[in-house]
């Protein structure tokens, strides 16, 4: 049977295909939709784990214990997942194992825009990197077959593109995949230095074997055409060649992008004139290529930046690019902003208000640092706000302690966060964190996550304390505030700012977006009390706007959160239509 | 049968996904290669979206690049401008005479430019452009104008009316169909 089918959607259907019986991942842009339709069949249990280090550690655990197990995560989930990787590559698995990790090259979605083939080398793993849906599907199936023939977990390498793009798949019958018994093997398993030693040639044995696979790998495929060009290139690279140049050029399509071949490159570069690599990112199939002694041209012609597109292939290659028209008006960008209503609004109000030093962490509240709040002044990695804080007022002293904050979300704080609240409570700056808890992981489309008390089918789960598990960190000031109160805000930020010892406040409110949550009537603005102040514009409201000098409320935008209503200094913003 | 390139463009939360899904369910039925990329994410927050839908006999790239697009169905006048560089010559721009103003127009940093319609078509595009807020209200929601424009779109396709109603039947919960059907008509009967 045909479908249309998202990448991500046939990742899942190959999962299902191949008798994965175990999930785990945590969420990250573009890989999230891979678990949530994993989690639609019956077959496949499926969690989402507080980051993706658990959840590669709970899918080896499902593969130790016989049966096959997947986690999926975006790029920068796998620096997280790195520590397990790199050991697991020496005990291998029992049953099947795949890793699934989603590159962002042109950082849609992304605070950066790393490579993950250098995972795959570094820890000494193959990596399978499909093109098109229909690959997606039957390259997860085979990473599983691989897994298991070769002893090693597999890595599945997406992209925006692939993971976000529609294409036809041909869906089959589920394998039955049985469980594997599970034997004590101590060697195997238990990686001190002996028995690491014993495994370290073993991982250097399979790589040669894989890369004997890969010559002759149905996986890696020479499509002959004109042989004045030949271009060497995998995933989305290879479509935008093939858009260009068609049957123009003769190709060498990788679908395993990790071990690479030697022979099979060797023999394509014989067969044709001029040979060049096509490879968003790093030059790392280039390298091979030197390192086989072969001339080949490919970050000399292409960008190590950004995504590519048919248009900058044509270009680089000298061949006509298309181009359309242009206006000659500025046309304003439309940058994202924080929907009407978001509760994480009326905390960056206050800590804009009180000038602070915001370190803050990803999620939608990065949206913080935009015009007009500008009231985020770091986004690192996930957790990175509370440690830097630390740091910060470990440095400065009373200097910083009294007007910087840390930032970050309910999920980002259980994520890694909470490891930095640890420390300190141990190390004990005089550090105030303030919890964003939307009670919802928004940035990537609403996953639930331990502090919400529901799991990934959103059945009742167990929900994490915050209060309790903040206090258990060794702090004893824990405050909660209802950010739509600013009021409550101002007070409670500033007192904890002048306490002698660390705080932690938690700003509760679900994210208006979610389903549960009602709004309350869109407010209105009393025009002839309005005096052009503009206090309501620093809100950064979408539903707030000027009409000839005076706010004005988008009805069908406004979430009735009331905010700007206790904002007006004149009572100009009325909750009911009435006096108005 | 060479390529055909549709951009769906607009606002995040629109209903550009909705639109894509329409398009790709309906061209995949009448059997013809299909690649569809979305963006998720970061842009959905109220940002700019855009939406590739190309279709033809075998189709490599996902994304449409400048100067490729046939069609450009645009839910916001501003979003038209904006990607109108990604349109072929003599390409056909459906759009929307709705105006949503971005941030910065919103806090008085930019201005949203006059008269976008009249400059578009002034580049040699054609132009069909429709209140479609107007009928989409008329059909039941405002948030059926996503589907009175794929309605407009339709009539510039060979296609029977059956197969599209047969896609929306696909794509659409069976309490909202007959509205989006309504919908689809008003849009497909439009004057300009
Ligand atoms: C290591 C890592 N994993 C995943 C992500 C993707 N990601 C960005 S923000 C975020 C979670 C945001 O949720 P939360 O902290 O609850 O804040 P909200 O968006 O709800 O405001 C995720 C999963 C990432 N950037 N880094």
């Amino acid at each position: 049977m045909k479908r249309l089918m998202l990448g991500n959607e046939a990742v899942a259907r190959g999962l299902y295909e191949a008798g994965c019986r175990v999930v785990s991942s945590y969420p990250g842009t573009p890989s999230t939709e891979i678990t949530e339709y994993a989690a639609k069949y019956a077959d496949i249990y499926c969690e989402w784990a507080p980051n993706e280090k658990v959840a590669m550690e709970v899918s080896f655990g499902a593969s130790l214990a016989g049966k096959r197990s997947f986690c999926a995560m975006k790029h920068v989930g796998l620096n997280v997942a790195a520590d397990p990787l790199f050991t697991l590559s020496y005990t291998g698995i029992n049953a099947g194992m795949v890793i699934g990790v989603a590159d962002d090259p042109g950082m849609h979605s992304s605070q950066n825009e790393q490579d993950s083939r250098h995972y795959a080398i570094g820890a000494k793993v193959p990596m399978l990197e499909p093109s098109d849906s229909k690959e997606a599907l039957e390259f997860t199936k085979i990473a599983f077959d691989l897994s298991e023939e070769y002893d090693t977990p597999v890595l599945l390498r997406m992209c925006t593109r692939i993971s976000h793009s529609q294409s036809i798949v041909t869906l089959s019958e589920k394998t039955n995949s049985e469980t594997k018994p599970f034997y004590k093997n101590i060697r195997k398993y238990v990686m001190v230095p002996g028995n690491a030693r014993l495994r370290r040639p073993i991982v250097e044995e399979r790589t040669a074997r894989l890369i004997e696979y890969a010559e002759t790998s149905p996986l890696n495929r020479m499509e002959m055409g004109n042989a004045f060009l030949g271009i060497i290139a995998a995933g989305t690279a290879y479509q935008y060649a093939k858009e260009v140049f068609g049957k123009e050029a003769s190709y060498l399509k990788l679908g395993m992008v990790n071990p690479l071949p030697e022979k099979l490159i060797r023999e394509f570069a014989e067969k044709v004139d001029r040979l060049i690599v096509i490879e968003e990112l790093d030059p790392i199939i280039e390298t091979h290529c030197r390192l086989l002694g072969l001339s080949v041209e490919g970050k000399t012609l292409f960008p190590m930046i950004g995504e590519f597109s048919q248009n900058l292939i044509s270009e680089k290659l000298g061949r006509e690019t298309k181009a359309g028209k242009t206006l000659e008006d500025e046309i304003p960008v439309r940058p994202p902003v924080m929907c009407a209503g978001c509760p994480h609004r009326g905390i960056f109000y206050i800590l804009s208000k009180l000038k602070l030093n915001v370190l803050g962490d990803i999620g939608c509240y990065a949206l913080g640092a935009a015009v007009p709040l500008n009231a985020m002044h770091t986004c690192i990695c996930m957790g990175s706000s509370i440690s830097s804080l630390h740091g910060f007022n470990i440095a400065l002293g009373r200097e910083s302690e009294k007007n910087t904050v840390a930032v970050i979300g309910d999920s980002t704080f259980l994520h890694t966060g909470v490891n930095s609240l640890i420390n300190i409570g141990y190390n004990g700056s005089n550090s105030t964190v303030i919890i964003l808890d939307n009670s919802i992981t928004g940035m990537t489309g609403h996953q639930q996550n331990p502090a919400t008390g529901y799991n990934i089918k959103g059945d009742p789960a167990g929900k994490v304390d915050l209060e309790a598990l903040c206090r258990a960190c060794g702090i004893n000031r824990v405050r909660v505030v209802d950010p739509y109160d600013l009021e409550e805000c101002e007070a409670v930020v500033r007192e904890e700012l002048d306490a002698d010892e660390p705080s932690v406040i938690i700003a509760r409110r679900p994210c208006v977006l979610l389903k549960h949550v009602t709004h309350g009537p869109p407010v209105f603005v009393k025009k002839e009390a309005c005096r052009s102040c503009k206090i309501c514009m620093r809100l950064g409201c979408p539903a707030i706007h000027l009409e000839n000098g005076k706010a004005a409320i988008d009805e069908t935008l406004c979430a009735g959160c009331e905010v700007c209503i206790s904002l007006c200094p004149f009572d100009a913003i009325q909750a009911d239509k009435e006096g108005v | 049968m060479k390529t055909t390139n549709i951009m769906i463009v607009g606002v995040g939360g629109q209903g550009s996904l909705l639109a894509s899904n329409l398009l790709g369910t309906l061209l995949v039925e009448q059997g013809l290669d299909v690649k569809v990329s979305e963006v998720h994410g970061m842009s959905q927050r109220g940002g700019s979206v855009v939406t590739y839908v190309r279709f033809g006999e075998k189709v490599y790239s996902p994304v449409i690049d400048k100067g490729e697009a046939d069609y450009i169905v645009s839910f916001e006048m501003l979003e038209a401008a904006r990607w109108l560089p990604y349109l072929k010559s003599r390409g056909r721009v459906i759009l929307s005479t709705q105006r949503i103003d971005p941030m910065p127009v919103i806090t008085g940093a930019a201005a949203y430019p006059d008269a976008l319609i009249e400059k578009i078509k002034a580049t040699g595009a054609l132009v069909d452009a429709v209140d479609a807020l107007k009928l989409a209200q008329r059909a039941g929601s405002v948030r059926a104008a996503n589907i009175v424009l794929m309605g407009r779109l339709s009539t510039y396709f060979n296609m029977p009316l059956e197969a599209w109603e047969n896609a929306l039947k696909e794509c659409i919960p069976p309490r909202y169909l007959d509205l989006n059907k309504e919908a689809f008509k008003l849009g497909r009967n439009a004057h300009n």
